[in-house]
């Protein structure tokens, strides 16, 4: 079963098209990671899926629903979980105060639901011994898995991540892996930003390239690293 | 279970035990005190009930109203449209001003929410204005030069002749009585009104909008609706303050119920300094307000160039106010809100 699908999705910002003609599906349960030089539109397709942006054309369908129109809010409760690439903590919040409020908003839990919902996110992103701490006191790796850890409190049946590897050392970066994919093996639905290729290929079951705004491959990992076009974009960067 | 949450703290107790006991002290008050503590007692109070209002507007909605004069000039102009053009009694039509306030925050907000920032700043003063200049036209309300109470209707004011039985007062001393009461009961409805908001779980979509307006859309906080939330909370809160404090001045104009330095930058003054995006700022704010135009008031401009001073060395040095600069460094707040995790495993965290 298809759980988001693009149809002919196009984004202009003035004269650059930064989203141009994207149409692609992800299954449901899938892993799918999405890869393009800096400025290529990454962001911006997120944006798009997630509805902090608006479509100029195209279509959106969540779960079979058309949500082109639907607002952000809207769509984190049908179950649209993102990560933003720079942190965006609640900084004066606690840490359990930042998935307290995802949970309580987006997942829409009752009151007395959402204590524990949020123990056990604590637990599974390793942010338990911080969770009286202020947000705006949080480590960049700690920051970073607030960030999953508050995705993941609006119970998302599609998490978005992005670039949430980048700037953390080797050993953050193995760790939060782990995380990630203990995650999509409960059955989370992963659409994955993120120029740390080695880091994705752990992941994703599922490869998209994306440049100057358009689709340019999309398929089995190893297939679509080995093809000209992409060698081609990335040609400089190690892979 | 292994967990709980608390928002309970020791300092949090004992402040609230001292609250009770200041409020009963307070109700008290007029037994003993004078005409001219009593006055000041209306003022400080009337202050900090704008202040917790502008606090909760721009600390919390994150929006920087220059414009809540507005609200109070509307609420005092509705207050007086009562009880001249209809009879109402004054103390009921202290409602009819925050009714009309509320009503007026309404097209207010539906144009000034189109501006961001210093432009939505600017946008409700110009509104004020505007509203202000509409005001000054209503003949039957003095015009631009502005009414006094009838004296029939300030004579016969709800509770006045109890207050004048039981204290032996004349009749503009009970006067002032009464309406240190109901400021009295406006700043503790307020407080306590404002309190319970942030410990509820609007309080933590009131907050993640603060901090983070995208962020918060994107954990599903309807950011928009909070915003109009509070901003329609705080014009009703302001208009019903304002009335009342034109009952106890019986006498209004344009110029003094919508002054922007009065109603709006004397009280920003009070928060920021206090620190704001805490109930605690402008209590403390309002205290050292009041101190400051008391023993300073007489220099004139000068008066009001240290205020300015003041303001921008507090801003920046402690640039969350005096309160602010003193929970960080001790840790105490008497009005706790921060949901705490309790249990094994968890270190107390930086409160």
């Amino acid at each position: 079963m298809t759980i988001l699908s693009l149809h002919n999705v196009s984004k202009r910002f003035g004269a650059l098209t930064v989203t141009d003609d994207v149409t692609f599906d992800v299954p449901r349960g899938q892993a799918l990671g999405i890869i393009g030089p800096n400025g290529a539109g990454k962001s911006t397709l997120f944006n798009l899926i997630t509805g902090n942006i608006r479509a100029d054309a195209g279509r959106i369908d969540f779960l079979g629903r058309d949500v082109t129109r639907d607002p952000a809010m809207k769509r984190v409760q049908a179950g649209v979980g993102r990560s933003f690439q720079i942190p965006q903590p609640f900084e004066k919040l606690t840490v359990f105060e930042n998935l307290a409020t995802a949970a309580s908003f987006g997942r829409r839990l009752p009151e007395r639901a959402v204590t524990a919902a949020c123990l056990d996110i604590l637990e599974q992103t390793e942010l338990m011994r911080r969770a009286n701490t202020p947000a705006g006191q949080l480590s960049l790796l700690e920051r970073k898995r607030l960030e999953l850890a508050r995705a993941m409190a609006t119970g998302p049946q599609l998490l978005l991540l992005d670039e949430i590897a980048g700037g953390l050392t080797e050993g953050e970066c193995q760790a939060l892996v782990a995380t990630i994919r203990a995650i999509h093996a409960q059955g989370t639905t992963i659409i994955w930003i993120e120029h740390v290729l080695h880091a994705l290929n752990a992941v994703v079951e599922r490869l998209l390239v994306l440049d100057f705004g358009r689709v340019i491959g999309i398929g089995e990992p190893a297939a679509i690293m080995a093809s000209k076009e992409v060698r081609e974009i990335y040609l400089g960067i190690e892979i | 279970m292994r967990y709980r949450v608390q928002t309970r703290t020791r300092a949090g107790h004992i402040a609230g035990f001292v609250a009770l006991g200041l409020i009963a002290l307070a109700i008290v008050l007029p037994v003993f005190a004078g005409r001219g503590l009593i006055q000041d007692m209306f003022f400080i109070l009337t202050m900090l009930v704008l202040a917790q209002f502008w606090n909760l507007l721009a600390g919390y909605g994150g929006l920087v109203s220059v414009g809540q004069q507005a609200f109070v000039g509307m609420g005092a102009y509705a207050m007086f449209g009562a009880v001249i053009l209809w009879g109402v009694d004054p103390i009921p039509a202290i409602l009819a001003g925050g009714v009309a306030a509320l009503l007026l925050a309404v097209p207010t907000a539906y144009f000034a929410f189109r501006l961001q920032g210093a432009y939505f700043a600017i946008g409700t003063w110009v509104i004020a204005e505007v509203t202000r200049l509409m005001v000054a036209q209503w003949k039957a309300l003095g015009g631009g030069t502005g009414t006094s109470l009838p004296r029939e209707a300030t004579g016969d004011m709800w509770g006045v002749s109890a207050v004048q039985a039981l204290f032996g007062l004349r009749e503009a001393a009970a006067r002032d009585v009464l309406a240190y009461w109901l400021a009295l009961a406006l700043a503790v409805a307020t407080i306590g009104g404002i309190y319970w908001l942030l410990r509820n779980r609007l309080g933590l979509a009131l907050s993640a909008v603060r901090d983070n307006t995208e962020a918060a859309k994107s954990v599903g906080v309807d950011a928009g609706r909070m915003k109009w939330f509070v901003f329609l909370i705080a014009a009703f809160g302001t208009g019903l303050c304002g009335a009342l404090i034109f009952v106890q001045t019986a006498r209004i104009s344009p110029d003094a119920a919508f002054n922007v330095s009065q109603w709006t930058a004397y009280v920003i003054f009070i928060v920021v300094i206090g620190g704001i995006g805490t109930i605690e700022g402008p209590i403390l704010g309002v205290l050292i307000f009041f101190a400051l135009q008391s023993a300073f008031a007489d220099y004139g401009s000068w008066y009001l160039f240290a205020l300015g001073i003041i303001g921008i060395v507090v801003m920046l040095v402690a640039p969350r106010g005096l309160w602010g600069l003193f929970s960080d460094r001790t840790g105490i707040h008497l009005f706790p809100v921060q949901r705490r995790l309790v249990g094994r495993d968890i270190s107390e965290g930086e409160t």
